[in-house]
């Protein structure tokens, strides 16, 4: 059976039908559900997509994480389901504490939207088990506030536990130890700032995107 | 009793803050090469309905604790306009 994806839709988030195309073109099965729902359909994989939620007003992430679907998002990831959050939707699972930091501005101010290579730092989790320990991978990144935050004793416990999945192989804003991806420490929320879902077709440059959802649907199936 | 204040959230100290680093590299061009250590944060003006300015004060400080102020790399002051509580 295909993996059910569930794609969360916020105002203002606008790379939802980019994923939706990703993962139905993967073998997922995509389901849209909208911001102000309280109850997630059935899914197996939970979709935080990137764009602007709620205009990314105050801060990015901090009006969304309060949006009546995240209750339903974090019972999701308690459980033991899969949550990702891309781009905009790392900031809000920072926002709403299921990912430890902060995404502040760029380094330099500089709004960043080219290729980077990204090196897969940690393998054996439900996000990357398609990649090579070390292996590189080329996604797009699009974003003005990316550069990511925490205290010492995090990012030392983050990286003793093997949570830092991806860094940037030349760090474009300025983000702490280089750090592009995080998972939580039960390895069930995986927020990164790179887009996947538009590396996932030869005809967009790369299909590195593809290792990290294909990795996430075949775990999908696993557990379900 | 309505009372009227504004919150202030900025950055912690030793969080890196580009909008300063970027105004303080440009006003050498407009003449002033005398600033140093530029931050910029962010000033929230409310009013609230509260019995006393405490009350008021602490209403205000569960918000900036919920949502108008990120602690992981944000601190916030609140300052309470005592003349208009009357």
């Amino acid at each position: 059976m295909n993996a059910r994806v569930g794609i969360i839709t916020f105002p203002g988030t606008n790379c939802e039908q980019d994923c939706e195309r990703a993962f139905a073109a993967l073998g997922g099965a995509p389901v849209r559900v909208w911001h102000g729902d309280t109850t997630l359909p059935d899914v197996d994989v939970v979709v935080l997509p990137g764009g602007f939620a709620h205009g990314d007003y105050l801060r990015t992430g901090a009006l969304a994480r309060f949006s009546p679907i995240m209750d339903a998002v974090r019972a999701h990831a308690d459980a033991g389901g899969t949550v990702i959050g891309i781009c905009n939707g790392f900031q809000v699972l920072c926002e709403a504490g299921m990912l430890p930091g902060a995404l502040r501005k760029n380094a330099g101010l500089k709004f960043r939207c080219k290729w980077v290579e990204l090196k897969v730092e940690n393998a054996s989790t439900r996000f990357t088990s398609r990649a090579g320990a070390g292996q590189i991978l080329r996604i797009p990144i699009n974003h003005f506030e990316g550069n990511y935050y925490c205290d010492e004793d995090t990012l030392e416990t983050m990286r003793a536990d093997g949570r830092v999945i991806l860094r940037y192989v030349q760090n474009p804003n300025g983000s702490l130890d280089d750090i592009a991806g995080i998972c939580n420490s039960s390895g069930t929320v995986f927020g990164l700032m790179p887009h996947p879902e538009r590396a996932c077709e030869a005809l967009l440059g790369s299909i590195d995107g593809a290792v990290i959802f294909e990795s996430i649907l075949d775990n999908a199936r696993v557990s379900a | 009793m309505n009372y009227r204040a504004e919150v202030r959230v900025k950055l912690k100290p030793g969080i890196a803050d580009p909008q300063g680093q970027t105004i303080e590299r440009a006003l050498p061009a407009v003449g002033f090469s005398d600033a140093r250590n530029v931050r910029v944060g962010k000033l929230i003006e409310l009013e609230v309905d509260a019995s006393s300015s405490l009350e008021a004060r602490r209403r205000i400080e569960e918000m900036c604790e919920r949502l108008l102020a990120n602690p992981v790399i944000e601190s916030y002051s609140v300052a309470i306009d005592e003349s208009v509580g009357a």
